[in-house]
C-alpha cells in the first residue's frame, strides 16, 4: 500500500486545521449555512434529512486493517455504530454531529484518512480494480496510476470548481471491476503491440438523469503522459462544459453535443501546447509511488490446498462460499475473497463497528493486512491463503458476514433511498430486503446465477439502476413510492443502459415482479447463458408479458 | 469601494487602485481605466495614449487568447468571478501566465472570497478584489494555509514531487512510518 509521507501528512494536517476554524466560525454564527455550505461540502459534510453526513474518501478502495480499525471507532464514538459503504467505494456515515466534525477529521488524519474531494464540483476520489495486485487478470496495478490521479487532483488549483462533479475509474484487467465506461473518465490499462503500456481512455459516461456509456477518444495513451492529457481533457471541459443548467453539466453532456470525435480533436490540440516537463510527473516519483505496490512476498504454496479441499467437502456452506465467495490470486495457494454486506434483510453496504473490526483482525491475521471496498458496496480480503479459507469463512459466520451471494440475486446495490436521503423520492433499502429475503433460499439463488439488481431512490441514479441486469427506479406518484424497471443494463466492459420494462410498480410488487422476471430466464435461458444473455436473445417481450400479463 | 490587495514578492499589501472601470456606455475619463473585452477589441487602439493606461476586464466566457497580441500593453487584466463556484477564471489566469507570458497585474474580481485564496495565487492571481471584506493578513494567511501543494501549476510553489526529488538528493528523509 501507499504510505503516506511527512508531505501528505503535513497536507492534511493543515487541511483538518482549515475546516476546525471553518467550522468554529458557523457554530459562532460569523458565517451562514449559505456561506458555510461550500466550504463543509469540500470536506464531504453534507445536510441530509436527519443529521449531517460524512463521506471519508478510501482512495481507490483500499484500505489497512490500521485504517478500517479507526472507521470502526468513529463509528461508535460519533455515529450510530455502524457505516455505509457506497458505489465510489468511499464511506459514508449518517448521524454525524457539526460539533465533532473537526475532531472526527483529526481522529481520520492520524491514519492517513481524510474527506477530501468526496463532494463539490471537483475531482472526486479515484477509484479502481479491486482486485489490484491480487488478480493475474491485469497487465498492470492499476493502483500506481489512481495514486498518481490522487496527489495530482488533490486541492488542484484549476480544476476545484468545475462545471460539475468529476470521477475517474483505472481498471487493468479485460473485465472491467470499476465501471469505467460509466465514469467521466474511465481509464484502462493495456499493453501495445509492442507491448508498451498505454491507457484506453473513454469519456463521458455517467448515469443520472440522461446516462451515457463513456466514448473511447484514445486507443493508446503512452501512460508517462498521463498528467498531461488528464489536464487537457479537464481543461476542455472547465472551459466550455455548461454551467446555466446543473443537469447538463457534466462532461457527458458536453462529449454528447460536441460528438466524441470533435471533443478528442479539442482535447487534442490543447494536449499538444501543454509541455510535457511541467505537467507530467518525473520518472523519479512515479518510481517512488511504484515500489509503494510492489508485490508483497508471497509464501511459497502448493497450488492445492488440502486443507480447503477438506473443508469443502465437509461442509456444503462453505463449499457454496468457496464458488461464489473465492477468486484466483496470481500467487499460487492464495485466493481472493469476497466478503458480502448484502445478507438477506440487511442494508446493502452498511457495516457495523464490530464487522469492520473483525475485518480488520482477518486482514492483520489472514491477508497481509490489506482490505479493498468494491464498487458493489462489498468489502475483499485480497491475499488469503487457501489454507487458511475455512478459519476465515468460520470468522466471518460469527458477525454474519458469510453470505455466498456475491453476483447472485441478492448482491444488490442500492442508495440510501428515502431513508437518509433528501433527493430521494422513494426508499431503496426496503425493496432491497424484499428481494434478498425473496431469495433467501442460497440452492435457489445459486441455480439463478449472476444477476445484477441495482436500485436508486430517485433519477440521480446513485444506485446505478441504468447499469442492472435488472434496474429500479423509484419514483413519486402523487405522494406514494412506485418503482420503474429497467432491463439489460451492464455496467462491466460490455456497458449498455438498460431498457424500460414498462409502467412503475407499487412497492408490494417489485419483490414479485423480479421474481416472474427470474422464471422467465429461468425457462428461456440456454446453456451457460446468464440473465443478461438470455435477456439480450429474446429481448424484452417474454419479460415484459409475465409481469405486465396480470394487469390485462 | 472594496480594498485591492496586491502581492508584490511574497507580500500582501492594500494598495491604492489607479484604475477606474468605465462601462460601454460611459465615456472614458482623464487617467488609467479598465474596460471590457469587446469594447477594448473595438476601440483599443484610440483609447490607449501617452498619460493613459488601459486595463481588461474578461469574463467567464470570453477567451483571454483574444488578447494574445494586446498583452504587451496592457497593465492590468481583470478575470471576473460571475459566481464563486464558475471555475473559469483559473484556466483563464493560467493560459495568461503559462501560454501567453503575460507578465502584467491579474486581477481577480466579482465573487471573491478568502477560501479561494491559495487556487488564485497558484494559477497566477497577484491582485485580489475580495468580496468577503477579507484584510489582506486574512488573505494572505487563507493563501499560505496549505504549506505542500501536489501539482506544478504557475506559481513558483514546488509541487511535493519536486520537493521529494529534493529531500532524497540531500539524503534527508521523508519517509513516514507504516501504518
Amino acid at each position: 500500500m501507499y504510505q503516506y509521507d511527512a508531505i501528505d501528512r503535513a497536507f492534511l494536517t493543515d487541511r483538518v486545521e482549515e475546516f476546525r476554524h471553518q467550522v468554529a466560525r458557523r457554530l459562532a454564527g460569523e458565517i451562514t449555512e449559505d456561506q458555510f455550505k461550500p466550504l463543509r461540502l469540500m470536506n464531504g459534510l453534507y445536510l441530509q434529512l436527519h443529521a449531517y453526513m460524512l463521506r471519508i474518501a478510501i482512495p481507490y478502495g483500499t484500505l489497512s486493517a490500521v485504517q478500517l480499525r479507526q472507521l470502526a471507532h468513529i463509528a461508535r464514538t460519533y455515529d450510530k455504530g455502524y457505516g455505509h459503504f457506497t458505489t465510489r467505494t468511499n464511506l459514508q456515515f449518517h448521524w454525524i454531529k457539526l460539533r465533532d466534525a473537526g475532531d472526527i477529521l483529526a481522529d481520520l488524519a492520524k491514519v492517513d484518512l481524510h474527506a477530501i474531494q468526496t463532494s463539490g464540483n471537483c475531482i472526486r476520489n479515484v477509484t479502481a480494480d479491486p482486485r489490484a495486485g491480487a488478480t493475474a487478470e491485469e497487465v498492470d496495478d492499476p493502483r500506481v496510476w489512481a495514486e498518481v490521479i490522487r496527489q495530482w487532483s488533490t486541492l488542484h488549483p484549476e480544476f476545484s470548481f468545475l462545471p460539475r462533479k468529476f470521477k475517474i475509474a483505472v481498471t487493468a484487467s479485460a473485465k472491467d471491476r470499476t465501471a469505467a465506461r460509466t465514469h467521466d473518465i474511465g481509464l484502462a490499462l493495456r499493453r501495445g503491440r509492442d507491448g508498451d503500456l498505454g491507457f484506453e481512455v473513454m469519456v463521458g459516461g455517467g448515469l443520472g438523469r440522461t446516462p451515457y456509456i463513456g466514448k473511447t477518444i484514445r486507443e493508446h495513451l503512452p501512460v508517462s503522459r498521463l498528467l498531461s492529457y488528464l489536464e487537457a481533457v479537464l481543461r476542455v471541459y472547465n472551459r466550455h462544459g455548461r454551467r446555466d443548467n446543473i443537469y447538463k453539466a457534466r462532461i457527458k453532456i458536453l462529449v454528447a453535443q460536441l460528438g466524441a470525435e470533435a471533443f478528442a480533436r479539442e482535447v487534442e490540440d490543447e494536449w499538444a501546447k501543454l509541455d510535457p516537463a511541467r505537467v507530467d510527473l518525473p520518472d523519479l516519483e512515479l518510481a517512488r509511488i511504484r515500489a509503494f505496490f510492489a508485490p508483497p512476498n508471497f509464501d511459497v504454496l502448493p497450488a492445492v490446498s488440502e486443507a480447503f479441499e477438506a473443508a469443502k467437502a465437509r461442509d456444503t456452506g462453505f463449499a457454496r462460499f468457496a464458488r461464489h465467495n473465492v477468486h484466483p490470486h496470481k500467487a499460487r495457494g492464495y485466493a481472493i475473497v469476497d466478503v458480502s454486506l448484502k445478507a438477506p434483510g440487511q442494508t446493502p453496504g452498511d457495516a457495523s463497528a464490530e464487522q469492520m473490526d473483525l475485518i480488520a483482525d482477518l486482514a492483520e491475521r489472514y491477508s497481509l493486512g490489506e482490505v479493498r471496498v468494491t464498487l458493489e458496496q462489498n468489502l475483499v480480503l485480497p491475499h488469503v491463503k487457501l489454507d487458511d479459507l475455512p478459519a476465515v469463512y468460520a470468522a466471518l459466520a460469527t458477525q454474519g458476514l458469510a453470505s455466498a451471494n456475491i453476483e447472485l440475486v441478492s448482491d444488490i446495490i442500492a442508495c440510501p433511498g428515502l431513508d437518509y436521503c433528501a433527493l430521494a423520492n422513494a426508499r431503496s433499502i426496503n425493496i432491497a430486503q424484499d428481494i434478498a429475503l425473496r431469495f433467501a433460499d442460497p440452492a435457489k439463488a445459486e441455480a439463478i446465477g449472476e444477476l445484477k439488481i441495482k436500485i436508486s431512490g430517485c433519477i440521480n441514479a446513485c444506485g446505478h439502476h441504468h447499469v442492472g441486469h435488472i434496474g429500479i427506479l423509484g419514483v413519486d406518484k402523487k405522494g406514494e413510492e412506485f418503482y420503474q424497471l429497467t432491463l439489460g443494463g451492464s455496467g462491466a466492459e460490455d456497458a449498455e443502459v438498460g431498457k424500460m420494462l414498462g409502467p412503475a410498480l407499487p412497492a408490494g410488487r417489485v419483490a414479485e415482479a423480479i421474481d416472474e422476471l427470474v422464471e422467465v430466464y429461468l425457462r428461456e435461458r440456454r446453456d451457460g447463458e446468464r440473465f443478461l444473455d438470455t435477456y439480450r436473445r429474446t429481448g424484452l417481450e417474454p419479460f415484459k408479458e409475465a409481469v405486465y400479463a396480470t394487469a390485462h | 469601494m472594496p480594498p485591492l490587495i496586491r502581492l508584490a514578492h511574497d507580500a500582501f499589501a492594500q494598495v491604492d487602485d489607479r484604475f477606474t472601470f468605465v462601462s460601454d456606455d460611459e465615456p472614458a475619463p482623464v487617467g488609467d481605466i479598465i474596460v471590457t473585452l469587446a469594447r477594448y477589441l473595438r476601440e483599443g487602439d484610440g483609447l490607449v495614449g501617452d498619460t493613459r493606461q488601459v486595463g481588461v476586464r474578461v469574463e467567464t466566457d470570453q477567451s483571454v487568447e483574444d488578447l494574445a497580441y494586446d498583452l504587451s500593453r496592457i497593465p492590468v487584466v481583470e478575470l471576473s468571478f460571475a459566481k464563486f463556484r464558475d471555475g473559469r477564471p483559473y484556466t483563464s489566469a493560467r493560459l495568461l501566465r503559462e501560454r501567453l507570458g503575460y507578465r502584467g497585474e491579474v486581477r481577480a474580481v466579482g465573487d471573491v472570497l478568502r477560501e479561494q485564496a491559495q487556487f488564485m495565487v497558484r494559477c497566477g492571481f497577484d491582485a485580489f478584489v475580495p468580496a468577503d471584506g477579507s484584510s489582506a493578513d486574512q488573505w494572505a494567511t487563507a493563501a499560505r494555509r496549505f504549506r505542500h501543494v501536489y501539482q506544478r501549476a504557475a506559481d513558483a510553489h514546488p509541487p511535493a514531487f519536486d520537493e521529494r526529488a529534493t529531500l532524497a538528493a540531500e539524503g534527508g528523509a521523508g519517509d513516514g512510518h507504516a501504518l
